[in-house]
């Protein structure tokens, strides 16, 4: 696909832009993208992925809130109790305030990590020391379920063995 | 300060080094992004919090006092350099314009041959960054991976469970990596294919861009491919498709020089000893123009039809022919017109004494 501004160089740049809920696509080259870039507001210092990210985010919109007005509450009070910045702040600036914004913007982040990475869940590389911590953490977990169903089943023997194993993994979680 | 003394202080190891498919392949690169957790993100974070980072890393750091890479690495705030010190280690790729320009308590730790550079505070706390000659992302992702490991058993990282690590921009969360790999495609961009191949690349979830990073212009046909997608993926799958891609772009750009040197064998050997030519005797040359005649040039070596310079040459003069490199060797500022001619008389010199058969002799 060529670029629309010049029709010369290929578009290496795709987007869809949603204002006040009209659609305009977006195939662009990087140079006319560049000063494209200069005429949009707040993008000084050319056009970057975080404008385009910006874009991405104003668009997640939920159909089930029903009403601009209601969406826009949400957004608004959608806050992290730790660093403060809310929904809509992170959706202009394209960037999180602190780790837990993750937790507090939780529901809203799915289907932004679908369209930037097409997944949802990390499956990659996990920390070694707080990474091990975290394997028992889900180890008593799944200890303490199936020690439950042990005692529903009135399997005693069994149970106090799983009882014995979830210990020994508490007392190696906080040494 | 002399010539070769400034070559050999401001030559990284990825400059110097022969590595594989150099033909080609400029250099490999994997970059990790981290945070340390319980502090805001470097935007958020007061400038005592900031401070706080490097007080936490350069702890860290005095513990590896006998690591084989960090060991001897060096800590260098960004406040402690000029603007002009700064600029050379943004055009050796070793630091991001945002650390050099933007950032507060901004700092860097190099290693010696600087194929290490870990930026602090910039836009995430860490970016552990790997830097190798030619074509071998594999072993700048393994080295990466182990300084990564080291870090993380002397400091806390921001993780959950779901999203993997945690990063100020969600384009780099879940594994926090970017491998990118800067090519040289010269008979690609003559035989006008790259209109057909970025595309492709694009569409495979791969980034094109010029090679000084988002945005900027390709100079003297140098690109940067790299992966997109951080989440979801496992890193050696991350580095495996982009060792696959950019195989399949050595190969492409190989058959088009191949099918240059076939059908117009005069006009590429005049092109190129005439962009020699240039380069050896102009007296004012620009920025652009000077990338050009260097790709040109080293095209040129790289097929053998060009035996009086060295590949490595060709790679420097990209590097110190820069507005910072050639500031910083003037030892003062200099206005474009005086670039210029800075820039001719560098680029002279170094061919004339690559030239030298002595010289030459010793680096073939």
């Amino acid at each position: 696909m060529l670029c629309q501004e010049c029709g010369k160089r290929p578009a290496t740049l795709h987007y869809t832009k949603i204002i006040n809920g009209e659609k305009t696509e977006f195939h662009l080259c990087e140079v006319c993208a560049q000063e494209k870039g200069e005429q949009m507001p707040g993008a000084e210092g050319g056009f970057s992925i975080h404008h385009l990210l910006s874009g991405l985010l104003n668009f997640d919109s939920h159909p089930q809130a029903g009403g601009q007005e209601q969406t826009g509450v949400k957004q608004e009070t959608l806050r992290c109790p730790t660093c403060g910045l809310t929904y809509s702040q992170f959706s202009k600036i394209g960037r999180f305030g602190c780790s837990d914004c993750y937790q507090a913007f939780r529901e809203r982040l799915g289907p932004l990590f679908r369209r930037v990475h097409g997944h949802t869940a990390h499956r990659g590389k996990v920390p070694q020391r707080t990474g091990g911590q975290l394997k028992i953490q889900r180890e008593i977990e799944r200890l303490k379920s199936e020690l439950n169903q042990r005692v529903a089943n009135e399997e005693f023997e069994e149970a106090a063995r799983l009882r014995d194993r979830i210990r020994a993994l508490r007392e190696k979680l906080e040494s | 300060m002399s010539l070769q003394r400034f070559i050999q202080h401001a030559l990284s190891e990825w400059m110097k080094g022969k590595g594989p498919q150099s033909d080609i392949v400029i250099s490999s690169r994997v970059r990790i992004a981290r945070n340390l957790s319980g502090l805001p993100f470097p935007m958020l974070a007061t400038s005592s919090q900031s401070a706080e980072v490097v007080r936490r890393v350069e702890k860290a750091l005095h513990q590896a006092k006998k690591h084989p890479v960090l060991g001897d690495a060096e800590l260098i705030r960004m406040d402690d350099l000029n603007e002009l010190q700064k600029r050379v280690l943004v055009e050796k790729h070793l630091i991001s314009p945002q650390l050099a320009e933007e950032s507060r308590h901004g700092a860097v730790i190099l290693s010696k041959n600087e194929a290490v550079s870990i930026m602090i505070n910039e836009e995430d706390h860490l970016r552990i960054q790997c830097l190798f000659p030619g074509f071998q992302p594999d072993d700048a992702w393994r080295l990466a991976d182990q300084l990564d490991d080291w870090f993380e058993e002397h400091l806390s990282y921001a993780f959950n469970e779901e999203c993997g690590f945690l990063t100020s921009c969600p384009t780099n969360v879940g594994t926090g990596i970017r491998a990118s790999v800067m090519v040289h495609l010269p008979a690609l961009a003559m035989t006008q294919q790259l209109n057909r191949l970025f595309p492709a690349i694009t569409q495979v979830g791969l980034a094109v861009r010029g090679i000084y990073g988002e945005g900027s212009e390709a100079l003297g046909n140098l690109y940067q491919v790299s992966n997109q997608v951080t989440l979801g993926q496992r890193e050696d799958e991350i580095i495996d498709k982009l060792q696959g891609v950019v195989m399949q772009m050595i190969e492409h750009e190989q058959n088009a020089r191949r099918r240059l040197r076939e059908t117009s064998p005069i006009q590429l050997e005049d092109r190129i000893h005439r962009s020699y030519g240039i380069l050896s005797h102009a007296r004012f040359i620009s920025t652009k123009e000077a990338m050009e005649r260097l790709s040109d040039v080293r095209l040129g070596v790289d097929m053998g039809l060009l035996n009086n310079v060295s590949a490595s040459v060709m790679n420097e003069l990209m590097v110190m022919t820069q507005p910072g490199f050639l500031q910083q060797f003037a030892g003062q500022r200099l206005d474009p017109e005086e670039r210029d001619i800075r820039r001719a008389v560098l680029i002279r010199e170094r061919l004339s004494t690559e030239g030298n058969p002595e010289e030459s002799g010793k680096t073939r």
